[in-house]
């Protein structure tokens, strides 16, 4: 390991505060990501898919794809957003 | 127009009528401002030069008690959705209703703010900046206090939420409203352009803040 | 930009990225930590305390990125309606509040040996702890707002008129600090930062910002499965509930 002069303590604080920041944030994400595909899993094995349940077939990861993929039920109609500040 | 001044008048004679609006946040300014040398000792020196910085501080916050009620009533009883299908953009809406807070709520701070210089030893030379620069910088507050108002409708914790969400926002016009103070009461720098940017940052708030605010009631109310 | 807007078609796409992604972010920051650490000489003024800006000025960097990416996603979202934008918006607040805060503690850590105390007020870092609180207030009101489709919204909102105010805290906060000190401060890096210093710099600063797109996508991939779970649970109910 190279010297790093008189204020070494101050710059491994400073390296590790950021490994450690770092290593939390992929930790948590990954965690959830993990998370989110057992209970995806979990509800296909239940039969839970968005076509009916007799025609669930096994995929890996995901769960059927459908036109409609994500539930926006506020933005599924014709809404006037007026943003026009940028 | 005479429906926008209508909705203006409204605001305003409610708030005086339920009471305590505008009492509450001036008894709030005095007690923070009170607890100010209770806190940092009678050193008057101390208490003169910190005199602006806290006098502007503890106006952002009496500000904000009052803020989260610039539309939750008429949400609560519906008058909200009639005012946004009615004939006023929901734009003049917004903004009738923070003049109406500004009126209830920055103004009387305003005007109380000299009393309370004296509690901080604030020089005499610097009174008549005071009162000028938060009458022009409490448009900004009240404007910018609506969009969080509006953000934060109907939510639990409110209040405090809406403080963290504008608080931030504020920098620029605690920074130079104290400035316009401090130079007014120390010198030598002229109090005069942080006091022009200062009507800039109100200027700005008054015309571009209500599209916010009336974005966020759209999506707090659908 | 909308050939991603399907969540099937994103996911996919996104799963294949990651992999690579991952590899080159943990090569670069590989590269860049042997630079900075057996490569780059020390400072003329600063000695090896320099080597902090390494992690300080790229976190620095991301906290700004990450907040103009949450900025046009909410605009994305508002304006154009992109089915993803708030996916996008949402998930990044948490990892550009990280990046930021770690930019506060190293840039704390490198103040202290340089100008004797672990907090100064100086234009820069006041202006970047404005910006963590502006993060603060994102999430805490992503927090508050039950309703996905209201939260994300109004986030964007927030988010847009926090971005507009950003240039105008910086400039004020500049001038405040002109105002209180007349000395000027020990820049960092100092006035010129000696070439042999930069390419470890840059080598850090992409790998950091490979890493906040990883993290991005990752937690975007997330993100869509949770509201696919929370969909298909919704309409379990509802069948049960009919039949």
């Amino acid at each position: 390991m190279p010297d790093l002069g008189p204020h070494a303590a101050f710059i491994w604080a400073a390296y590790g505060v950021t490994l450690v920041a770092v290593a939390a944030l992929v930790l948590f994400i990954v965690t959830d990501d993990r998370h989110q595909r057992r209970l995806l899993a979990e509800l296909e094995r239940q039969g839970v898919t968005r076509r009916s349940a007799k025609t669930a077939t096994a995929k890996t990861s995901t769960v059927k794809p459908a036109a409609s993929a994500k539930p926006k039920p506020a933005s599924a109609k014709a809404p006037r957003a007026r943003k026009p500040k940028a | 127009m005479s429906s926008a001044v209508a909705l203006f008048r409204r605001d305003v004679l409610l708030a005086w009528r339920e009471g305590g609006t505008t009492g509450t946040a001036l008894g709030f300014y005095l007690v923070v401002v009170v607890l100010i040398p209770l806190g940092l000792g009678p050193d008057l020196n101390l208490l003169s030069r910190i005199a602006p910085g806290v006098l502007w501080v503890a106006l952002l916050l009496a500000s904000l008690l009052s803020a989260d009620r610039i539309f939750h009533n008429d949400y609560e009883d519906g008058s909200l959705d009639v005012l946004a299908m009615g004939p006023l953009p929901l734009e003049v809406v917004a903004g009738a209703k923070s003049l109406a807070h500004w009126v209830t709520t920055g103004v009387p701070l305003a005007l109380m703010a000299p009393v309370l210089g004296l509690l901080l030893n604030l020089p005499i030379e610097a009174y008549p900046l005071l009162m000028l620069s938060m009458l022009a910088g409490t448009p900004a507050v009240s404007f910018v206090a609506a969009i969080g108002a509006a953000l934060t409708l109907g939510l639990r914790r409110s209040g405090v939420l809406l403080a963290l969400l504008v608080l931030p926002l504020y920098v620029p016009v605690l920074i130079f409203g104290v400035a316009t103070v401090s130079a007014a009461s120390v010198g030598p720098a002229s109090p005069w352009p942080p006091f022009l940017i200062l009507c800039a940052l109100s200027l700005a708030s008054l015309v571009l803040a209500p599209i916010a605010s009336a974005a966020a009631l759209r999506t707090a109310m659908r | 930009m909308w050939n991603l807007a399907n969540p099937t078609r994103f996911l996919s796409i996104a799963d294949r990225i990651i992999p690579w992604l991952a590899g080159l972010t943990f090569l670069l920051l590989g590269i860049g930590l042997y630079l900075a650490f057996f490569v780059a000489p020390p400072d003329y003024q600063q000695g090896e305390t320099v080597k902090i800006m390494f992690v300080h000025v790229p976190c620095a960097w991301l906290a700004m990125f990450g907040y103009t990416l949450i900025a046009i996603a909410s605009i994305g979202s508002l304006v154009w309606r992109h089915p993803l934008a708030d996916v996008a918006a949402k998930t990044a607040a948490p990892i550009g509040a990280t990046f930021t805060f770690v930019a506060l503690v190293t840039g704390s850590l490198w103040g202290k040996p340089m100008w004797g105390t672990y907090w100064v007020w100086d234009a820069r870092l006041t202006s970047m702890l404005v910006l963590f609180l502006l993060y603060l207030g994102l999430i805490a009101l992503w927090q508050s707002i039950e309703e996905p489709g209201r939260a994300g919204r109004a986030a964007a909102i927030l988010a847009i008129v926090g971005f507009i105010n950003v240039p105008i805290i910086h400039f004020s906060v500049n001038w405040w600090n002109t105002l209180h000190q007349p000395a000027s401060i020990f820049r960092a890096g100092g006035p010129t930062i000696d070439p042999s210093l930069l390419t470890p710099l840059f080598v850090m600063a992409a790998g950091f910002t490979l890493l906040f797109v990883l993290l991005h996508l990752l937690a975007m991939r997330a993100e869509i499965l949770r509201r696919r779970v929370h969909a298909l649970r919704q309409m379990h109910v509802e069948r049960a509930a009919a039949a």
